[in-house]
């Protein structure tokens, strides 16, 4: 009896820590963009930074980790990465989610799927061409676009100039 | 050796306000007149715009191999050609990107990818990347509709309201365009955005 509690005891022990490791996520939420706009302007106290990008994008994954590291490094400093992937709609369960699972991606990732590309990436930032990567810095006080790449350091010079 | 520093720091300083403001503000807008050029095509022979004698204009698109933007546009960018050079508006296009910086985009990669699709335009090469900042191309794929008559850009931006999905295009920007010029008309919608891959530099 009591090896098999004991037994019992260690499997659930080993599911629970298991699933704790390996949280794997099954859907992405999906966003017009007049749903994702108040994402874009919020007025806390906290500095959001929005990163555009898209799983096919090559300069935009090799810049992730940096936001997934300002993330953690500052999520206690009022920062929050959200990471709008611009992926095509129909890969999202077959690039997007695996992606999200396979690189143990922290920050928030929301899916924009709006054919309207015309209105909402001038509405976004008027000087976006729309090519990606690209990136806002907001809190209330300050708004910044960068349509652009970022290594580590210049990601974290440029978020510091909105915590000042 | 202080004077070796402010040379320096000038130095750098005058190459960022060049890098940066070269990015953002150079490039033609709709209205102004563009420098022919001369790159290589897939076939290995030179090709400028002074070689389309009968031209009424062109349909210029940066593009490339790895875009999946590119890719999601490359059936439309042959039925334009198929529709419009009969016409006087032959598509143009260019890959402006480095291969060094996008693996699979090489001159070689280029004459593949158009063999395997069928290309019936010209696909030329932006070797060393000079043509391309001359536009202010930021992406693939980018479109300016160009004059044959005075060389003047007429549209700059996205095929239709719809690159990702074919099935849901509701407006053709660039049919709208050319269709109106065709009649000596102003085209209505002269600028338009789309999402699309960066170009590669190194």
């Amino acid at each position: 009896m009591t090896k098999t509690s004991i037994f019992i005891f260690f499997l659930f022990a080993g599911l629970i820590s298991c699933k704790k490791e390996d949280a794997q996520i099954l859907s992405v939420k999906t966003y017009t963009y007049n749903e994702l706009k108040p994402l874009l302007e919020k007025n806390d106290g906290k500095t959001y930074i929005i990163n555009f990008w898209a799983t096919w994008c090559a300069p935009c994954v090799k810049e992730l980790p940096y936001f997934e590291k300002i993330n953690q490094e500052y999520s206690d400093k009022n920062v929050e990465v959200l990471l709008v992937s611009l992926d095509f709609p129909k890969q999202v369960e077959r690039k997007l989610i695996p992606f999200i699972n396979k690189r143990k991606l922290k920050s928030e990732v929301v899916l924009l799927d709006d054919i309207n590309e015309n209105v909402w990436i001038k509405a976004i930032d008027k000087s976006w061409s729309g090519a990606i990567p690209a990136t806002i810095i907001y809190n209330k006080n300050n708004r910044k676009f960068y349509e652009q790449s970022f290594d580590y350091k210049t990601l974290k010079n440029e978020l510091l100039t909105f915590l000042k | 050796m202080k004077i070796i520093k402010v040379v320096l720091s000038i130095v750098v300083v005058a190459i960022l306000t060049f890098a940066f403001t070269s990015k953002t503000e150079k490039g033609y807008k709709v209205g102004d007149t563009i420098e022919d050029f001369t790159l290589k095509n897939i076939d290995d022979k030179m090709v400028s715009l002074s070689n389309y004698g009968e031209a009424k204009g062109f349909i210029i698109i940066f593009t490339c191999n790895m875009c999946p933007y590119s890719v999601a546009n490359e059936d439309r960018i042959i039925a334009l050609d198929a529709k419009y050079k009969s016409k006087g508006y032959p598509v143009i296009s260019i890959n402006p990107n480095d291969p060094k910086a996008s693996k699979g985009d090489s001159f070689e990669d280029m004459k593949v990818r158009a063999a395997e699709k069928g290309f019936t335009f010209p696909y030329l090469f932006d070797d060393g990347q000079k043509v391309f900042p001359k536009f202010g191309a930021s992406k693939t794929p980018h479109v300016y509709i160009v004059n044959a008559s005075a060389m003047k850009v007429e549209y700059i931006g996205a095929i239709d309201n719809s690159s990702r999905n074919p099935d849901a295009v509701s407006e053709k920007y660039v049919e709208n365009v050319i269709d109106a010029l065709l009649v000596g008309k102003k085209p209505t919608k002269t600028e338009t955005r789309a999402i699309g891959c960066s170009i590669k530099v190194m």
